[in-house]
């Protein structure tokens, strides 16, 4: 039984260990797997508009369509927060703000329950049905 | 003797089991499909959304706010400048039906089964132009936490059913002195 313990109490730790545990990790999100850039290009898509505040409202009603309950909006800041519960927690914030004189940036970032979200799938289905609203493609930016 | 000392064994083994499921639970991923459109994405726009007659969307979003006051929400949040409204509230979430189905099992020795006791609501009011000119959307979406008598998290969900949507939506119409049209 002792033994037994024992060899819990190591596999919990290693699990545990997976998890990440350790305060700078997960303020900084610092040991994800997951490269800063290699993140940002899965959370990030390119649209051919210069209209904020329509990519915006698109934004919103595509995370209504998605059951998100809107959290946050400001037109200014060009960001939208909205929170999904189905059994879990999806939490997703959308910015946008301009690429150049004809594009904008749309991020995405989202945590399901107290993960990141990293997966690109995902997110490729976010932005799948936001340019369906849009009538725009989503560009890969790199 | 021999019996007692096995079944302790055993206790063990599963609290171990439950513990490493716990753990485990906590490094899962997204659901597949969870940020993906569904079948029923278009049903839920319907139930949730009416059609106005009015371009004014502010005077849409005040007679929300006022719609979600008398509702006894507590305003969390506004930005007009893109037409979003949200609001919430606590409330006691006991169920006849739970308490019965506690007092049965404790009565038949199976010991204190927690109930439904707290819920936090969500609302959140989004309008916007119709692609239909000289009309506006006015979209509602509810979410609920539940906690149980023993503080954990029981319930986490969206709330579709129909009635809600459908009174909401009388009280926006009275609001605003216009009929609220399906999409």
């Amino acid at each position: 039984m002792k033994k037994l313990g024992l060899v819990v109490i190591g596999l919990s730790m290693a699990v545990l260990a997976g998890c990440g545990t350790n305060v700078r990790d997960q303020v900084l999100d610092a040991n994800t797997g997951k490269g800063q850039v290699e993140l940002r290009s899965i959370q990030t898509r390119a649209f051919d508009t210069t209209d904020k505040e329509k990519t915006l409202r698109t934004v919103i009603a595509t995370l209504q369509d998605l059951s998100f309950v809107v959290d946050k909006a400001d037109l200014d800041l060009g960001s939208v927060s909205g929170t999904k519960l189905d059994g879990y927690a999806v939490r997703m914030t959308v910015s946008v703000r301009p690429r150049n004189a004809s594009q904008l940036i749309v991020r995405a970032n989202a945590q399901y329950n107290d993960e990141p979200i990293l997966e690109p799938k995902p997110y490729q289905d976010f932005f799948s049905a936001l340019s369906k609203a849009l009538f725009l493609d989503a560009q890969a930016v790199e | 003797m021999l019996i007692t000392k096995q079944s302790s064994n055993l206790a063990k083994i599963i609290g171990v089991v439950v513990l490493l499921g716990a753990v485990l639970t906590g490094c899962k991923s997204i659901p597949e499909n969870a940020l993906a459109l569904k079948e029923d994405s278009f049903a839920n726009r319907q139930l949730q959304t009416r059609k106005y007659d009015t371009l004014d969307e502010k005077n849409l979003l005040s007679a929300s706010a006022a719609v979600l006051q008398d509702l006894g929400y507590n305003l969390d949040e506004s930005e007009t400048a893109l037409g979003v409204l949200v609001g919430s509230k606590s409330r006691d979430a006991t169920d006849g039906g739970q308490i019965a189905a506690a007092i049965f099992v404790a009565a038949l020795g199976g010991g204190n089964m927690a109930i439904d006791e707290r819920q936090m609501i969500r609302a959140s009011i989004v309008t916007r132009p119709s692609v239909d000119e000289g009309s506006s959307l006015v979209r509602v979406t509810f979410q609920r936490v539940v906690w149980n008598t023993d503080k954990v998290v029981s319930r986490i969900e969206a709330i579709n059913e129909q009635q809600i949507y459908v009174d909401f939506f009388d009280r926006l119409s009275k609001a605003v002195f216009l009929e609220g049209q399906q999409i």
